[in-house]
């Protein structure tokens, strides 16, 4: 399961059932996500792999309907205990949608609006300036750190709400098919921007593309519809492996186009 | 852009380096031993073959998990394919120093039938050849990799007077006729690494312009 010898993981989700109201939406998810690495996960539509992505910080706290039981543990901590507070955990366990959504403000204070809300009380303008180069945007706003988010193309859109997720200094950066809306140069240069970023985060993404995940990932996880239509993760390892020898006729029938 | 691809490609590049110069120690040192009748390092050259297959395992799934992974297009996949290749090249030299090292285990206590003089040059000739193949291989040198086939006809020529010579020991005494069989083998393999050597070279001109020509060596 591991490239290297790491004992201890970023987070890891231990008999994990989603469920939306009644339904069951992801059956008895178990995963152990290694620290500074690229996790990909991939699967069918409706297979619940987004469903899980948001579990790792309780995005889906804001579904109503939503509700989580096993537990997802961060540091040793389950974060679905009463005691912990999820926004504390969103900002340790960021996320990254599929969309760019940056605010209408300035570049500089998209950048800065979280450190704020979050009492920082270091110099801001090397905050920005530093998240901005971590996102790989800086060379291309630096002169006009005041115009707004919205006036950049699509792919510095991301870069910028990936500058936005890193200026809180997350551990943990979740993302959710951040490519889909880009064109292949912008897609590129994001995938390149991740493996940067796996340096000092553990990244999890969840992508429809599977050449995507292929090419981005160190590790890839199988989600696949069960027969109850619960979503299971089918198969789980270091990706070089998923895509040339995966142990599951499934996952060999999805990565071969040859599913159902 | 794509640095973890264009990481993987250098990393195969210097792969095929490596094992290119386990083909060249292996065909230079049979062929030593051969000479100077050294058994144990011909067991040793029989024995380390393992080692160049070993390597060229790594080597095509490396290129497989690359192509699986990366999606190479155009001159990314031509240079992966032809990776494949030249690593199934380079193992069969391999092959052929592991065979001139068994012959010289073979021969046992027996004298050669006469001291070695063209055969060191043979495998001095192709060792040379391919290193400058796989040297116009990295550097894609088109050039190069067009000209270095047309010395194998100093190779053929070589093989061609090892050939007669045995011929005539052979003729003035039969009893020789294994012993001349043997180095003829030896030649033999030699000569193969030759026309390998021109495949290599054929792979590079396939992935700098995307033409796969056979260069006529058989004369």
């Amino acid at each position: 399961m591991t490239e290297n010898n790491i004992n201890s993981y970023a987070i890891e989700a231990k008999d994990l059932n989603l469920y939306y109201g009644e339904t069951l939406a992801v059956r008895d998810v178990n995963i152990q996500i290694e620290k500074q690495k690229i996790t990909a996960m991939i699967g069918p539509s409706g297979c619940g792999k987004s469903t899980v992505l948001r579990a790792f910080n309780r995005m889906n706290d804001l579904i109503p309907s939503a509700h989580a039981n096993g537990s997802v543990l961060y540091h040793g901590k389950n974060i679905y205990e009463e005691d912990v507070d999820p926004v504390e955990v969103r900002r340790r366990i960021g996320m990254v949608f599929q969309k760019p959504n940056p605010f209408p403000k300035s570049i500089y204070d998209n950048v800065a609006w979280g450190a704020q809300i979050n009492g920082y009380t270091g110099n801001m303008d090397d905050l920005v300036e530093e998240s901005l180069r971590g996102a790989a945007l800086w060379n291309e706003v630096k002169d006009n750190l005041d115009k707004s988010g919205l006036s950049l193309s699509g792919g510095q859109q991301q870069r910028l709400c990936i500058a936005r997720t890193i200026a809180v200094k997350p551990d943990i950066i979740l993302m959710d098919e951040p490519a889909s809306a880009l064109d292949p140069i912008a897609t590129l240069k994001i995938e390149d921007l991740m493996q940067e970023l796996a340096k000092d985060f553990t990244i999890i993404v969840v992508t429809h593309n599977m050449q995507q995940a292929a090419r981005v990932s160190n590790f890839t996880a199988f989600f696949n519809l069960g027969e109850d239509y619960a979503g299971v993760l089918e198969e789980y390892g270091v990706t070089a492996e998923i895509f040339t020898n995966p142990k599951k006729k499934t996952t060999e029938d999805y990565i071969t186009g040859r599913f159902g | 852009m794509r640095k973890t691809f264009e990481y993987e490609i250098q990393q195969l590049k210097d792969n095929i380096l490596t094992l290119g110069s386990m083909a060249e120690q292996a065909l230079l040192d049979s062929v030593d031993a051969l000479k100077h009748r050294d058994i144990p390092r011909s067991q040793e050259i029989y024995d380390n073959d393992d080692l160049i297959n070993a390597k060229r395992f790594e080597v095509e799934n490396a290129v497989m998990v690359a192509i699986a992974t990366q999606q190479p297009m155009a001159h990314d996949l031509r240079l992966l394919a032809s990776i494949l290749d030249i690593a199934g090249e380079l193992e069969r030299m391999g092959d052929y120093a592991k065979g001139i090292a068994k012959i010289n285990i073979i021969m046992g206590e027996q004298k050669l039938l006469k001291p070695l003089v063209d055969l060191p040059l043979m495998a001095e000739k192709t060792v040379d050849m391919l290193h400058r193949a796989l040297t116009a291989f990295i550097e894609e040198d088109l050039n190069a990799a067009k000209s270095i086939p047309t010395e194998d006809d100093v190779v053929d020529a070589l093989y061609t007077q090892i050939y007669q010579e045995l011929i005539t020991y052979v003729i003035a005494d039969p009893t020789g006729i294994e012993r001349s069989n043997w180095l003829l083998w030896a030649a033999h393999n030699l000569e193969r690494v030759g026309d390998r050597v021109t495949n290599i070279c054929e792979r590079t001109v396939f992935i700098a312009t995307g033409e796969l020509d056979q260069t006529d060596t058989s004369n």
